[in-house]
C-alpha cells in the first residue's frame, strides 16, 4: 500500500447563504460558484477522504469526532432560520474516525467519536459537505473545534490524523468550515447591502488572502492570535482553523495557492480557498512557535502554581551515567561535534578502509539534551517522547562523527539498531531512516533491546568507508 | 366594499399593536381597566443537561445513576414554592440559543423533536413536545422593536430548540403544561463588551415587563443560566460520579458566593454594577445577557430572593433562585 497524503486543502465559509440563496446577492453568488469549482477539483484529484474541522462545532470536552455513518436531519441555522431549512444525509467515514479518535489518545490528546441519531451536525460542516460533496461520493469525517483547546492541541490533532492518512494510504482533502473576519451586522440587512463589516475587517481579510494565495499557510498560522484579536469577535473560540490546516499541510509555507473568491456574509469574510501541496517558489518560514508532536495535558491556566506544559523539545537534567572524554589512539576519530562518550572509549575507530563506530544515540553535544525528549525522568517514572525526533538526532550525530573524519553519511555501510520498545518505536524508526540512511543505502540490523545507559530509546551502531588519508 | 374590508383589517392590527400615537393612548387606557398582568415570580434556573440526565425522565435516552442531587433538590425546592402560585406562561432566556443579528423568539406555537445536546450528546437526547405563548411573545417582540432592538421571530417549522431551554424547560416544569415564551441570546457580549451587552438587555428586560403587565397575564420569567462557566475539559468514566465534581478554582466559588449573598439580600443594582467584572473573572455564563434581563424584568428587585440550591456541575457553579415577586407587590406597580 502507498503511503497516504494530503491531495488538497480548502477554506470555505460557513453561513447558509451560498446553500439556500445563493441568486439574492452576486457575491454569494460568486461563492457559490466557488464552491462548485472546489467540488470538481476534488473530484479530480480523485481524494477518497474529506477531512471537515468546523468552527460552528464547539466542543468542552476533548475534540469529538462525527462517527455516525449516515447521520441525517434537517439543519436551521440559528440566525438565518427565515432563509429556509437545509435538509442532509451525510456519508461518514466512521471508521477513520474511530482510527483518528485513538490516535489523538496515541498522542495524548483527548477526544472521542460521537454516533447519535439526531446529533445537530453544525452549519459549516452542512453547508461544506452540501456544497463540496453535493453527490456523498466522498465519504467524510467531522471534527469539532474545542473552546479550551489551544495552538498544540490543535497541531497534535493535525498530526494524529496524519498518522491516520499515512497509514491507511488514504487520499485525503483538508477542509476547514470558517470565516475570515467573523464580525456580522447585527441587524438584518437587505441582500444587495451585504459587504464586509468594516474596512478594517477587509484590509486584514485581503492580507490573510495574500498570504494564502502565495502558499503561506504557516505564515497565517503564526499569526493565528493576532489576526483573531484584530478581526474576530472576541470569544472563547480563537481562530485556530489555521493551526490545523497548517499541521495537516507539514506547517509548509511553499504550498500552492489560490483564492477562488471572496466576499461578504452579512458582513463576515467569506472566502474559498484551494491550497494545493505542490511545492511553489515562497517558502521561507520565521517558525517561531514549537514543533509540537505530542499533547502533554492542560496548562492549567487558573492555577498558575501547577503550571505543567511539557515541551518535548526540551530536556530535563536527567540522572545517568557518568560522562567521559573519549579515548584517544592513533586509529581513533573523536569528534567535539558528538555526545560524550558514556564509557572509556572512542567515537570511533579506523581500520584499513574501514571506520567502526562506537554506539551512537541521540544525546546533543555539548547540552547533553535528547531531543524528542527522555523516555524516563530522574526518578525512572516514563515519559512521554518522540522516537522520529530521537531517531533523527540520532542520524544527525553519526553525520557529525563521520563528517569529523574526513567523510559523510554517504560513506555507512552497515547499520546494527538498538531499540528499547520496538512495539512502540519501530515505524517512526523507520520513518526516518527511510528519508535519511534509507536513502544511502547500508545493510541494517534493528533488535529491541531492555534498556539503553542514558533514558534514550535508540541507538546505532555504524561501519562505514574510512575517508581516504590524504 | 373589497378594498375597505383590508384596510379595516390593517387598522385594527395597528391600533391593538400600537402602532400610532392615537392607538397608543387607546392601549394605555385599556392596560389600566384591564386586569394588569403579573410577573409572580423571576428566577435563575441554570440548564446543565447532567441534571436532567441524572433524574432519568421518559423523555431522555441516556441512562444514568443519579448525581448533582444537590442541584436537583434544589429544583424540586423551586417547583415546591410555585406549586400552588398560579400563573399562564414563562418567559425564558438560554444561552444556547445563540443570535449575533438582533434578539429572536420563537414564534409558532408548538415544537417537537428530538435534542441533541453537540457538546454532551452522551447525556442529553430529549424527545420534546412544547408549546408557545404566541400572543405574549408577539407583545414582547413588538415593544423590544419600538425600543429600538433588532428583532426577529422565528418562524421556521424545522428549527431545533436549544438544549438550554429544554434543561431548564424540564427542570422547571416537568409536565410541560404552561406554554412558554422562548427569547435567544443576543451575543452583543462577544461583539462588543459585558456593558453594551447589559445596557441591550435592561432595555429588553423593561419591555419584557410593560409587556407582561399589559398582558393580563401571570408569568414566571426565568434567565437560565450558570454563575462561574469554567468547565473541566475531560470527563470521567461515569459521568454522575460525584467524588469528581467540584468548583473548578477557589476564586470561581469567591465569585459566586459573592453573587449569592447580593441574590439573598437584595442587592440586584450591585449584581448589574459589577456585572464586568463578574462576567469576565468568573468566566460567567451571564456573558449570554440573562441575568441582566432578568433584574431589569424584575424592576431591579430590592427584596432578598430565595437560594434554593446551589451546586457545581464538570466544576462550574449553578445556582437556583427565586424572587418572589407576588409577595412584593408594591415593587411591581
Ligand atoms: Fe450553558
Amino acid at each position: 500500500m502507498t503511503e497516504g497524503e494530503i491531495v488538497g486543502s480548502y477554506i470555505v465559509p460557513v453561513h447558509p447563504h451560498t446553500v439556500l440563496v445563493p441568486e439574492q446577492n452576486e457575491g454569494w453568488q460568486r461563492l457559490r460558484l466557488a464552491f462548485d469549482e472546489a467540488a470538481q477539483r476534488i473530484k479530480d484529484a480523485d481524494a477518497d477522504l474529506l477531512i471537515i474541522y468546523s468552527t460552528t462545532w464547539p466542543s468542552i470536552i476533548g475534540h469529538q469526532i462525527q462517527a455516525n455513518p449516515n447521520p441525517e436531519w434537517v439543519m436551521v441555522d440559528d440566525d438565518f432560520h427565515d432563509l429556509g431549512s437545509i435538509p442532509y444525509s451525510f456519508n461518514i467515514d466512521a471508521d477513520f474516525a474511530h482510527a483518528w479518535n485513538e490516535a489523538n489518545e496515541k498522542r495524548g490528546l483527548k477526544s472521542r467519536t460521537v454516533n447519535y441519531t439526531g446529533f445537530p451536525i453544525d452549519v459549516g460542516s452542512v453547508v461544506a459537505l452540501k456544497l463540496l460533496n453535493p453527490d456523498n461520493a466522498i465519504p467524510a469525517v467531522i471534527v469539532s473545534s474545542n473552546v479550551y483547546a489551544n495552538r498544540s492541541e490543535t497541531t497534535v490533532l493535525a498530526k494524529a490524523c496524519l498518522d491516520v492518512i499515512k497509514a491507511t494510504g488514504r487520499k485525503a482533502v483538508a477542509v476547514t468550515a470558517m470565516s475570515l473576519s467573523n464580525r456580522m451586522f447585527t441587524a438584518p440587512i437587505e441582500p444587495k447591502d451585504d459587504k464586509i463589516h468594516s474596512l478594517k475587517d477587509d484590509e486584514w481579510n485581503r492580507k490573510i488572502l495574500e498570504f494564502l494565495g502565495e502558499g503561506r499557510l504557516e505564515d497565517v498560522g503564526q499569526l493565528s492570535r493576532t489576526i483573531h484579536k484584530q478581526i474576530r469577535v472576541q470569544k472563547v473560540v480563537a481562530f485556530k482553523p489555521m493551526w490545523w490546516l497548517s499541521g495537516m499541510n507539514d506547517n509548509r509555507n511553499n504550498l500552492t495557492g489560490e483564492v477562488l473568491a471572496y466576499e461578504a456574509i452579512h458582513g463576515a469574510g467569506g472566502a474559498v480557498v484551494h491550497l494545493d501541496p505542490a511545492a511553489s517558489g515562497a517558502g521561507d518560514k520565521e517558525y517561531d512557535e514549537d514543533d509540537v508532536e505530542y499533547f502533554a495535558g492542560e496548562r492549567n491556566v487558573l492555577d498558575a502554581e501547577e503550571e505543567t506544559e511539557i515541551i518535548v523539545e526540551a530536556t530535563p537534567k536527567t540522572s545517568g551515567p557518568a560522562l567521559w572524554e573519549p579515548t584517544t589512539g592513533a586509529d581513533s576519530v573523536n569528534s567535539d561535534a558528538a555526545p560524550k562518550p558514556v564509557g572509556m572509549y572512542p567515537h570511533a575507530r579506523r581500520v584499513g578502509d574501514l571506520l567502526y563506530l562506537s554506539g551512537v544515540g541521540p544525546r546533543q553535544p555539548g547540552t547533553n539534551a535528547i531531543p524528542g525528549g527522555p523516555i524516563s525522568d530522574g526518578q525512572g517514572n516514563p515519559l512521554e517522547y518522540d522516537i522520529k525526533a530521537q531517531t533523527q538526532a540520532v542520524v544527525d550525530n553519526i553525520t557529525r562523527i563521520l563528517e569529523e573524519a574526513g567523510g559523510s553519511i554517504e560513506d555507512v555501510l552497515d547499520v546494527t539498531s538498538f531499540l528499547v520498545d520496538m512495539d512502540r518505536d519501530f515505524s517512526g524508526y523507520n520513518e526516518v531512516w527511510a528519508n535519511t540512511l534509507g536513502r544511502v543505502g547500508p545493510t541494517r540490523t534493528t533488535l529491541a533491546i531492555r534498556a539503553l545507559p542514558t533514558p534514550i530509546a535508540v541507538e546505532m551502531k555504524v561501519i562505514a568507508k574510512a575517508p581516504k588519508l590524504n | 366594499m373589497c378594498q375597505i374590508a383590508p384596510l379595516f383589517e390593517a387598522w385594527v392590527y395597528g391600533r391593538l399593536n400600537g402602532r400610532n400615537a392615537d392607538a397608543d393612548i387607546a392601549t394605555k387606557h385599556v392596560a389600566l381597566s384591564m386586569t394588569q398582568g403579573e410577573i409572580v415570580a423571576g428566577c435563575l434556573a441554570p440548564h446543565p443537561p447532567h441534571l436532567v440526565y441524572a433524574e432519568n425522565p421518559p423523555q431522555n435516552e441516556p441512562v444514568a445513576e443519579g448525581g448533582w442531587e444537590q442541584l436537583r433538590w434544589g429544583y424540586e425546592r423551586l417547583r415546591e414554592s410555585l406549586k400552588d402560585v398560579e400563573y399562564d406562561a414563562i418567559v425564558l432566556l438560554s444561552p444556547h440559543w445563540q443570535t449575533y443579528v438582533g434578539t429572536h423568539f420563537l414564534g409558532l406555537p408548538n415544537f417537537k423533536s428530538l435534542s441533541v445536546d453537540p457538546v454532551f450528546p452522551n447525556l442529553f437526547r430529549y424527545h420534546y413536545d412544547l408549546n408557545i405563548d404566541v400572543d405574549l411573545t408577539s407583545k414582547i417582540h413588538d415593544k423590544a422593536a419600538e425600543a429600538g432592538l433588532a428583532v426577529k421571530m422565528m418562524e421556521n417549522p424545522d428549527f431545533r430548540v436549544d438544549y438550554g431551554t429544554i434543561t431548564t424547560g424540564h427542570m422547571f416544569n416537568p409536565a410541560w403544561d404552561k406554554p412558554l415564551v422562548v427569547i435567544s441570546s443576543n451575543r452583543s457580549r462577544d461583539y462588543y463588551s459585558v456593558e453594551v451587552m447589559q445596557e441591550m438587555m435592561i432595555e429588553l428586560g423593561k419591555v419584557t415587563r410593560e409587556a407582561i403587565l399589559e398582558s393580563g397575564k401571570k408569568v414566571v420569567v426565568i434567565a437560565s443560566n450558570s454563575l462561574s462557566h469554567r468547565h473541566f475539559t475531560t470527563e470521567s468514566a461515569i459521568p454522575e460520579d460525584m467524588s469528581k465534581e467540584h468548583i473548578t478554582s477557589h476564586a470561581m466559588h469567591l465569585w459566586d458566593m459573592r453573587m449569592i449573598d447580593y441574590f439573598r439580600t437584595g442587592q440586584a443594582q450591585r449584581i448589574l454594577n459589577e456585572m464586568p467584572e463578574f462576567t469576565e473573572q468568573a468566566i460567567a455564563e451571564s456573558d449570554g445577557g440573562g441575568l441582566s434581563w432578568l433584574l431589569s424584568t424584575l424592576d431591579v428587585p430590592t427584596y432578598p430572593a430565595t437560594l434554593h440550591g446551589y451546586g457545581t456541575i464538570i466544576g462550574t457553579g449553578n445556582a437556583i433562585v427565586e424572587w418572589p415577586e407576588r409577595d412584593h407587590k408594591e415593587a411591581s406597580q
